[in-house]
């Protein structure tokens, strides 16, 4: 047994919610690099949870493992266990379409797709969904609205995707992912490539979305961590160097490692 | 002393520097002057033997006045054929082997193959033809002529769509695929609209070189002296009217050749421009 599992059960969140997702003695490979070791983590149903360390650390290596990213490229493959709602996400035989139906990400740069705002919407709905036309309209004014994003786009649904700001594509493709309605939200630094205001938009959004989605968030921003995440892990060399509520890794960190990070002292 | 060594180098500099312009300027006067004497002696007899007959009459017999209608026209349809055979099997080839063959061994295999092709003499491709369609049906044809062309342009556009697909950002498809797409869907519904002025590019670019080759159509569709839009029958063509023209004694044909000329190099350069613009409107 890993080691560091009896912590991550202990620490289920802050209210103790059931894990939405479960993730056991994974071990990650670009090739012969071993990229992520023995990492064990559990998403809390509709809590946020906050994946930080340094670059290379390998919380994005476990964001695209969370919904078989690494499948596009020979070469990666990952062993242990992902639970969803109990069931091994790692194995073969896996409808990856369905899966990412289930589990939605949301990239570090903006990535409209080159059609209408309407038409970037319907896109993934499409996919899993035969809507009629009125049913799909309320889809995309519900994601839109979901997304905080409603108002600035309503009057421009059939224009570009394209000619959006920054930060407008970003809560579109946060839009996006939610029209398909996940159970589980991946956000990959999100607002890494946003201004400040846009950047305050996205994390108030998070604040909302997590009453309906369980969202993990990789940040290299521990304000942004300490402010967006219920349960925060703390990666370091491929491993999760400590789990716990966002509350005590800022405040009282278990961890020496932790400790000189949150401080600045590397990173 | 330092300073007056340097300023002495600094001299030497300045002459070698007046050298190499000088011989990069003389080089590319040479260049484009000839190309410019080509365009103003194409201009002139062409504009001097223009008129609407061009448009309206068949090919003449010798010493008899008449117009292009039936090479314009034979030109055309195996210009269209040509495309609509060779766009979709050259378009669809390019995107496997960016989207799917992307870093395999065959995939490299295969380019490099269609980069020898590409350079491929033309008339290497007319002879080809000539051994594949010509020589079992007996007789030269339209179909022949469109069959070259197509393959003339199948490189160009496997070339440019490849690229043009390769050139998109792998978030894109992540992107896509995150919403649990199935990649051909990613590939027509999202990379496809993505690409488009670069496909649109290749596509004319394409366009603009079939329409002037010659050699491949001799062995194919030969010539027709009458308008005939069936295309089992040897098609008249603007090229090899201008070659047959251009080499006879009579000046009336020597008038319709360099109409030819002219149409052809119009037609050529508002192809290219069009592709020109729709390349920069993608890079702004």
């Amino acid at each position: 047994m890993p080691e560091s599992m009896p912590l991550a059960l202990a620490e289920a969140g802050p209210r103790g919610a059931a894990a939405k997702m479960s993730i056991r003695a994974l071990d990650f490979y670009y090739g012969d690099n071993r990229a992520l070791k023995n990492v064990s983590l559990d998403l809390p149903d509709r809590q946020v949870t906050g994946m930080i360390g340094p670059s290379g650390c390998g919380k994005s290596t476990l964001l695209r493992v969370l919904n078989r990213m690494y499948d596009l490229y020979p070469g990666q493959r990952a062993t242990g266990e992902v639970l969803l709602d109990g069931e091994n996400i790692i194995g073969p035989g896996l409808d990856l379409n369905l899966l990412r139906s289930r589990v939605g990400m949301v990239f570090q740069k903006p990535t409209p797709f080159p059609m209408t705002v309407y038409e970037n919407i319907a896109f993934g709905v499409r996919l899993h969904e035969r809507l009629s036309r009125t049913a799909m309209d309320e889809r995309v004014e519900w994601s839109l609205t979901r997304a905080a994003i409603w108002d600035e786009v309503k009057d421009r649904l059939r224009s570009s995707a394209i000619g959006l700001s920054g930060g407008q594509q970003q809560r579109l493709c946060i839009a996006r992912s939610i029209a398909v309605r996940p159970d589980v939200i991946l956000l990959d630094e999100p607002t890494s490539a946003l201004d400040p205001i846009s950047t305050l938009k996205v994390e108030e959004l998070i604040d909302e979305l997590k009453q309906d989605f369980t969202i993990a968030i990789v940040t290299h921003n521990m304000q942004q961590a300490a402010r967006c995440a219920d349960q925060v892990a703390f990666f370091y060399l491929g491993e999760v160097v400590e789990v716990g509520s966002a509350e005590q890794i800022f405040t009282a960190p278990r961890e020496r490692l932790t400790q000189e990070y949150i401080t600045g002292r590397f990173g | 002393m330092t300073s007056m060594r340097s300023h002495g180098r600094a001299r030497w500099r300045r002459v070698k520097n007046v050298f190499a312009l000088g011989l990069g300027g003389v080089a590319t006067v040479i260049g484009l002057g000839f190309l410019a004497w080509i365009l103003v002696v194409t201009l002139v007899n062409g504009l001097s033997a223009l008129n609407l007959a061009l448009f309206t009459q068949m090919t003449p017999p010798p010493g008899a006045e008449g117009g292009l209608l039936n090479a314009i026209f034979g030109s055309a349809i195996m210009i269209l054929v040509a495309m609509l055979l060779g766009a979709p099997i050259g378009i669809l080839a390019g995107t496997h082997l960016a989207e799917y063959g992307r870093s395999g061994a065959i995939a490299e295999v295969i380019r490099f193959i269609n980069d020898i092709l590409l350079s491929a003499p033309s008339i290497v491709i007319g002879l080809f033809v000539y051994q594949l369609v010509v020589r079992p049906t007996g007789h030269f044809s339209g179909w022949a002529g469109a069959a070259s062309l197509g393959f003339i342009l199948l490189p160009v556009l496997v070339r440019t769509t490849d690229e043009t697909m390769r050139l998109l950002p792998i978030t894109l498809r992540e992107a896509a695929l995150a919403l649990g797409a199935p990649q051909w869907r990613v590939i027509v519904q999202v990379l496809y609209p993505a690409a488009r002025t670069g496909l649109l590019t290749g596509l004319l670019l394409g366009l603009a070189r079939i329409s002037g080759e010659t050699a491949p159509l001799l062995f194919t569709a030969l010539n027709n002296q009458y308008f005939t839009a069936d295309l089992s029958q040897p098609m008249a063509n603007i090229p090899v009217v201008i070659f047959q023209f251009a080499l006879s004694p009579y000046d009336a044909w020597h008038a319709l050749a360099w109409a030819g000329a002219l149409l052809m190099t119009l037609f050529v350069l508002v192809v290219s421009v069009g592709a020109r613009i729709a390349l920069r409107r993608r890079v702004g």
